[in-house]
């Protein structure tokens, strides 16, 4: 049913999604002055009700592993487990995406004010200069239109806005930013240092968005590990904490939640002079009128909207004259590969929880070395003694069996002493990989949904390989024994990842200086629709092995304030 | 270490200190009302349990204890049931499992596993609990439902408030500064050739 008001107000900027990409911009443009209107497919955020921070597993009788005790079958309807601040899954009811045959991918979406920015893992690194131009270096991919130096201010502000942890390090692959101190390693992450350096891998403090000194108001990290849960205490970034909430004090923000974008709608002169999205709660749709838009709903939802505003004048969907759009879609590569450290038996026990994630990370160090494969990855490191859940004890009942006395022994020995390594490296976009609408599915809005082909190539591969001999040699040179999936004989298409299991979707509505190849300028506006913007990860021309989060942020923020002074010179 | 209602309150309680910009909102004061009322439901009250009968959850609760001495009180038996009632596999892999090991303790010792001797409980256990055993006539069956049992009973004493305890979990608390202690740091080092 159709609903417009036609003395509704004309907001100068729209946002769709806030996410990252939304809320640095909401944040950015109500700073300025400027009337926005976001617009969120879920409902609001209340972190002090929402966030399981704090709660122990015996606080639900099901201890985590769901009333069904799904987890316990491979089918958690939690995504990251019952505590998580996820508010999504790789499934939503009523809102499917569909995969090609012979393709394999997975959708994390999460449907509420912040999206996946209130369980991230916080991670955030600079692209490296190199980054921009690998196609130059290496003549694979395609390079940006802009370069380490057009971004960098942009990090600088990003950063010390947010508040992130690190150290001057001088190293090219991972340029140093404005830091806040990063606490000292745990004992599993001494060894992990130890053990590269004797390998001559650098090993570094890590940098997180989570503060540790009091920033804008934000009390410092109090440090139980729980950033995945949501922070009560706003001490990690979070879009919908840290700039949504603070900007709806602005009076210049207008937020409207479940309400989900089917299609932008054109002027004559091919300008969106509205938004169209259906109200989840009356399932009635709306319009809400704007000079501007911004597209911060996601790499893939952004695409998809843009597909799905077909017209005469666009029969192949807005800001598409390229064909690119739901093109040049990559995620991170990923392999995970864990150990047992008998150095950490019986280690004496203390309070070993820290950030929610890594003291310690391994920056990609061979960037000036001829390898079997293009470009490169970073290791993530995860142990200590978390908070027992269930399946802590899993592998010493499985390894030690028994029962009794003996295995209770066996399970004070063995706790904290798994040590994970996680690989993320870069993949290079390829025909094979895209999204594109499904057409014969719609949701339970009525929105037809995208179809994705994945495929990883021999690129991807053999990183994948490279990345097994290395944690195998980390993980042995620390006397480890390697648990579970380590099968050095599978081919490494079973090792690596499922496309899209890392959630870091990239590249979806690239910028590039060519309107026949990539739909956004540099500034990550649209070539053919001068008032259109985006803001995800949709922009990305490649997705280096740096966490997408903190360069969707750097973007944003210098999209809007390009946005904010064209409106202001009458461009927009 | 924070593992009792009190304690968890106590831990919300220093956050709260921590917010410097005015302590608790109204919303946060409600949302530790409401955890203090789940914890109350999840650990108040005898448990009636759900899918199994008396036999069976006296059963299920002498084989808990067995595996996990303190399991009982760490609220394996309720889990195990809790779960079983909602989850057909789980159903089926407990009630066939404790029907097994009636059944073999009748072949053995002409007694329900509950009616056995303790060091007849236990010398059927030394035979389960192990996948070595599994080349033995019949003992396939309750190799698999003991791996099961003991992952379970395991799960369920560890993430109890006891169990936290005894593994000696000290986080899930608001500290002010991040510290390691360099006595651990050593043990592992000196431990790992890597010192």
């Amino acid at each position: 049913m159709f609903q417009i008001i036609r003395n509704a107000p004309v907001y100068d900027v729209v946002i769709v999604g806030s996410g990252a990409g939304g809320g640095t911009a909401t944040k950015v443009l109500t700073d300025l002055g400027i009337s926005v209107c976001l617009l969120e497919a879920g409902p609001m955020l209340n972190p002090a009700h929402d966030f399981k921070e704090h709660m122990w597993p015996y606080q639900v009788p099901h201890r985590g592993v769901g009333d069904d005790a799904s987890g316990y079958f491979g089918r958690s309807p939690y995504g990251f487990g019952y505590f998580s601040a996820t508010f999504g899954n790789w499934e939503l009811e009523g809102e499917p995406y569909t995969t090609a045959p012979g393709n394999q991918f997975r959708w994390f979406r999460s449907r509420i004010v912040g999206g996946r920015t209130n369980h991230y893992g916080r991670i955030s690194l600079r692209l490296a200069d190199y980054d921009f131009k690998s196609y130059t270096r290496d003549g694979v991919g395609t390079d940006w239109p802009i370069g380490y130096d057009d971004i960098s201010p942009y990090y600088d502000k990003a950063e010390s806005f947010i508040g992130v942890t690190g150290s001057k390090e001088g190293i090219r692959s991972a340029p140093d930013g404005i830091f806040q101190k990063c606490p000292p390693p745990r004992v599993h992450e001494v060894l992990v240092q130890k053990a590269c350096q004797k390998l001559g891998i650098p090993c570094i403090p890590s940098r997180l968005a989570i503060i540790t000194q009091e920033t804008n108001g934000r009390p410092p990290c109090h440090y139980c590990a729980q950033c995945g849960r949501g922070c009560i205490s706003s001490s990690n970034y979070s879009a919908s904490q840290v700039q949504v909430f603070p900007a709806l004090k602005s009076g210049k923000l207008q937020l409207i939640t479940n309400a989900m974008a089917r299609e932008l709608i054109s002027d004559d002169e091919g300008k969106v002079k509205a938004v169209s999205y259906v109200d989840k709660t009356t399932r009635t749709e709306k319009q809400v009128r704007c000079r501007a838009v911004v597209l911060a709903a996601s790499a893939c939802e952004s695409a998809r909207l843009l597909l799905n505003s077909k017209s005469s004048r666009h029969s192949n969907g807005l800001a598409n004259s390229s064909g690119q759009v739901g093109r040049n879609l990559t995620d991170s590569v990923g392999y995970d590969l864990s150990a047992h450290i008998p150095a950490l038996e019986n280690l004496m026990r203390h309070n070993s929880d820290g950030m929610g994630g890594m003291h310690v990370y391994v920056p990609w160090w061979l960037w000036d070395k001829k390898l079997d494969f293009p470009r490169g990855y970073h290791i993530e490191i995860g142990g200590g003694f978390g908070m027992p859940q269930v399946g802590t004890t899993s592998s010493t009942c499985e390894n030690h069996e028994g029962y009794g006395k003996d295995l209770k022994n066996a399970i004070y020995r063995d706790f904290g002493t798994r040590v994970g390594l996680s690989g993320r490296g870069e993949m290079i976009p390829n025909e094979h990989t895209y999204a594109e609408i499904d057409p014969n599915v719609v949701d339970e809005w009525g929105i037809p949904v995208l179809r994705f082909h994945f495929q990883w190539t021999d690129a991807e591969l053999k990183q994948v390989d490279h990345m097994e001999q290395t944690f195998t040699a980390i993980l042995e040179t620390m006397g480890g024994k390697i648990l579970g999936s380590h099968h050095p004989e599978r081919h490494s298409g079973q090792k690596i990842s499922i496309g899209g299991m890392i959630i870091h979707e990239v590249g979806t509505v690239r910028m590039g200086d060519d309107p026949a190849k990539a739909p956004l300028n540099k500034y990550s506006q649209a070539h053919d629709v001068k008032n259109l913007f985006v803001a995800d990860g949709g922009p990305f021309v490649s997705n280096p092995d740096k966490n997408p989060t903190l360069t969707i942020t750097a973007l944003s923020w210098r999209m809007s304030e390009y946005l904010a002074e064209e409106m202001r010179k009458g461009n927009v | 270490m924070f593992n009792s209602e009190l304690s968890r309150r106590e831990v919300l309680r220093a956050i709260a200190l921590t917010v410097a910009a005015g302590g608790l909102t109204t919303a946060d004061a409600q949302h530790v009302h409401e955890m203090a009322a789940a914890e109350k439901v999840a650990s108040g009250g005898a448990y009636k349990p759900k899918l199994f009968n008396d036999h069976q959850y006296a059963t299920l609760k002498q084989l808990c204890e067995l595996t996990i001495p303190g399991a009982n009180e760490g609220g394996a038996p309720e889990f195990i049931d809790l779960l079983s009632s909602h989850n057909t596999e789980l159903a089926v892999l407990f009630t066939g499992g404790l029907a097994w090991m009636d059944d073999e303790c009748q072949r053995r010792y002409q007694a329900t596993f509950l009616a056995s001797k303790p060091e007849e409980q236990t010398a059927l256990l030394d035979l389960i609990a192990y996948r070595r055993n599994a080349h033995q006539e019949g003992l396939g069956h309750g190799i698999r439902f003991f791996d099961w049992a003991r992952r379970l009973t395991a799960d369920a004493y560890y993430t109890s408030a006891p169990g936290i305890k005894e593994i000696g979990y000290q986080g899930n608390t608001a500290v002010a500064k991040f510290e390691v202690p360099q006595e651990a740091v050593e043990y592992a080092l000196r431990r790992s050739h890597l010192g």
